[in-house]
């Protein structure tokens, strides 16, 4: 409990980068934790690359993950894997698009929260919290369908998980 | 966040945790100009109950304060960094006089520039100006001092500045609110002449009572000002404000901090016994080196940083290089994917037909500005609201006269309102020999920060229908010589027609390219359609007989 836990999701402008940072964060509030968030708006939100980082522990100073010490990267667009592996520290876990095929999300645009579910996998947050952080920051009509995103995105995960 | 207040922690932005605070504190009226970052602290205060105003620009929104504040109400006035600039004709002279109500001024500036033309330091204006600054380190000191900002602003009646930079804006933390809302009285004028109109004879005096309160302030800074010492060892004591606090505390766990939370006036008998107590004395703090060089002043000597940290956001990392002296060259972070003009932004046939027609243009600050990067590279100069008309005059003025013809201003409507229509009247009063042609880039909203309403919408903040300044009849009224309105639904080739026509004559034009931002009008078709079933349903008779 007293070590930070980083996380840092990425993608480009449009994506759901900032949504899912802002979920991540409330299942952490939920789940006790004392928690920092942090990114950019403005220029970054005209189709540009986007990154938000998330921490909690016991106590978080910095809200910015410093480079190298991601415990997760969590990305959106392929193309951005690269650019952002730097923020990773050694033996980090990488969670990319790839990891949900092109025709299993009933829509593209949960694959934000797909890959929360995905990384729920790998978190110490019980799952109610993330239940609820889903539906307190996304409108009443989105809950099913990104409630079936989060489950699939936490099934592909521990498949992985088995396989690996 | 939730819709009403109440008293358990949330997890806030800073912007939303002053906006939060605001409402506790009883603010009457908040007036601003939208700014990346400082953007979400009006429309939060607006959400949750707060009476909140967009007002042209900074200027306008500090004076609009300061007469509330003449009345006695509790004001908040917002803007980012270069808005104080606008807005710093009325705060120099702001601070001689003497306030009923509260007024707190938020400066929210952007070290690393994420979203602006420049990192300049607005600590400077704290100094320049007289104004007691507060500057939190998260969102729970911007609720907390945002309090006290008011409180202080009231007690010595001057007002108050409280500095954010854009990581506290939009990082989030928790808040825990205070316990008893503010009670403030009702606003009523009692005239006081000598404290509010600025003719010499009274201004002389103020001047003295201003730096006196600012020697009390400095007292009461020292006795039980906003600063606080964590304990550590002797060998490393870091003086640190802002958001570099936080950077300190990771970076160096054991070492002494003093966080200072009112940067000005300085509590410097408190910084002097913190040194004291330290082998070595480093000053962390972004931007500029403006407490260490006042450290310096005071007789306390302490480390700065290397002028390479002068520029761009202070990080742990940074830090960290900072206390181990480590002068190697710092990793350069891999380039991102760059913002570009949206797929169907109506910008994007105007920046095509300048780049087309070789144009030299006298760019502005908007989404717009975009048009600087491939595929259009169609923008020569930016450098502040409003100031493509000028200096696509002053080009007029001096340059030969095929490349004189070639110069066309490109403004946004909300950066006209804000700062455009000084810069016609100079088109009018001293037109270049060869004319000139200014185009507003009219999507319907301001785009840039976020989609906000402003005087040329005809909705207010909230976006309720209001008074509605029409373009084409403000330039007609001013004496523009042709004023015309292109829309995109015209046929191909009608903005490349006109243009030419415009730029071979010697006149006075402007051409109004209109077309609702493409992210905007779903929301203005919602709230036309809102605005037009209220007219209805309060008067069925009269829309029945139009």
């Amino acid at each position: 409990m007293n070590k930070v836990t980083n996380i840092v999701i990425a993608g480009l402008g449009g994506q759901g980068v900032l949504k899912a940072s802002d979920i991540l964060a409330d299942a952490a509030f939920r789940a006790g934790f004392d928690v920092k968030k942090s990114e950019l708006h403005g220029m970054s939100q005209r189709g540009g690359s986007v990154s938000s980082d998330v921490r909690f522990g016991a106590q978080v100073w910095s809200p910015m993950v410093p480079a190298g010490e991601a415990d997760v990267l969590v990305v959106l667009e392929e193309t951005q894997v690269e650019i952002n592996r730097g923020v990773l520290r050694p033996g980090g876990a990488l969670i990319g698009p790839d990891l949900i095929g092109p025709n299993v999300l009933k829509t593209r645009k949960s694959l934000n929260v797909a890959l929360l579910g995905a990384l729920s996998a790998l978190l110490e947050i019980p799952r109610e919290h993330w239940d609820a952080a889903i539906h307190a920051n996304l409108e009443t009509k989105l809950h099913t369908l990104n409630d079936q995103a989060f489950a699939l995105g936490r099934a592909a995960a521990a498949q992985r998980a088995t396989a690996a | 966040m939730s819709e009403s207040p109440q008293l358990s922690s949330e997890l806030l932005s800073g912007d939303e945790a002053i906006a939060l605070a605001a409402l506790h504190a009883g603010v009457r009226l908040g007036t601003g100009y939208p700014g990346t970052p400082s953007t979400e602290i009006l429309e939060t205060f607006d959400r949750l109950g707060g009476r909140a105003q967009w007002s042209p620009n900074e200027k306008v929104a500090l004076e609009v304060g300061l007469g509330a504040a003449f009345g006695g109400a509790r004001t908040l006035v917002t803007m980012k960094h270069v808005g104080l600039n606008v807005a710093a004709d009325p705060l120099f002279t702001a601070t001689y006089t003497d306030l009923a109500g509260g007024l707190v001024l938020v400066s929210a500036d952007d070290p690393g520039m994420a979203s602006s033309q420049n990192e300049q330091d607005n600590r400077h204006y704290a100094r320049a100006a007289a104004v007691p600054m507060l500057e939190p380190i998260d969102s729970q000191q911007a609720y907390d001092l945002t309090l006290l900002a008011f409180e202080i602003s009231e007690r010595w009646q001057i007002p108050v500045i409280l500095r954010i930079t854009t990581r506290v804006c939009h990082s989030k933390t928790i808040v825990r609110p205070g316990a008893t809302p503010h009670l403030s009285p009702e606003p009523g004028f009692e005239r006081n002449i000598p404290s509010r109109v600025m003719i010499p004879a009274y201004a002389k005096p103020a001047h003295r009572r201003l730096r006196e309160k600012i020697a009390a302030i400095a007292v009461w800074n020292d006795a039980q000002g906003p600063n606080q010492v964590f304990d550590g060892g002797s060998e490393l004591g870091i003086i640190a404000t802002g958001i570099a606090a936080v950077h300190a505390r990771e970076a160096a766990p054991h070492a002494r901090l003093l966080t200072i939370g009112m940067t000005h006036p300085l509590p410097l008998e408190t910084i002097r016994r913190f040194a004291d107590g330290c082998d070595r004395l480093v000053v962390l703090e972004e931007g500029d080196p403006v407490l260490v060089e006042a450290l310096g002043a005071a007789g306390i000597p302490a480390e700065g940083k290397p002028e390479s940290f002068r520029f761009g956001e202070l990080t742990v990392q940074r830090v960290r290089r900072i206390l181990t002296h480590d002068q190697t060259p710092e990793p350069v972070p891999p380039k991102g994917k760059p913002p570009e003009l949206c797929q169907g932004c109506s910008h994007r046939g105007v920046f095509e037909v300048l780049r087309d027609m070789n144009c030299i243009v006298a760019g502005d600050i908007g989404c717009y500005t975009l048009g600087v990067l491939p595929p259009f590279q169609a923008m020569d100069t930016c450098v502040c609201m409003g100031a493509s008309i000028g200096v696509g005059l002053g080009l007029r003025h001096v340059l030969p006269e095929d490349q004189a013809r070639r110069v066309v201003s490109v403004i946004g409507d909300s950066t006209f309102v804000h700062s455009g229509i000084t810069g016609l009247a100079e088109m009018v009063y001293n037109p270049p020999a060869t004319g000139h042609v200014v185009m507003i880039l009219d999507n319907g909203t301001t785009a840039m920060t976020g989609q906000q309403e402003h005087p040329g919408t005809g909705r207010t903040l909230h976006h309720d229908p209001t008074g509605k300044i029409c373009f084409e009849d403000l330039a007609r009224a001013m004496g523009v010589q042709n004023v015309h309105v292109v829309h995109f639904q015209s046929e191909e080739g009608t903005l490349e027609r006109l243009l030419k026509d415009l730029l071979s004559r010697s006149e006075t034009s402007l051409v109004v390219a209109r077309q609702p931002c493409v992210l905007a009008a779903p929301k203005i078709r919602f709230y036309e359609k809102a605005a037009a079933d209220r007219l209805q349903a309060a008067c069925p008779s009269q829309l029945a007989d139009d």
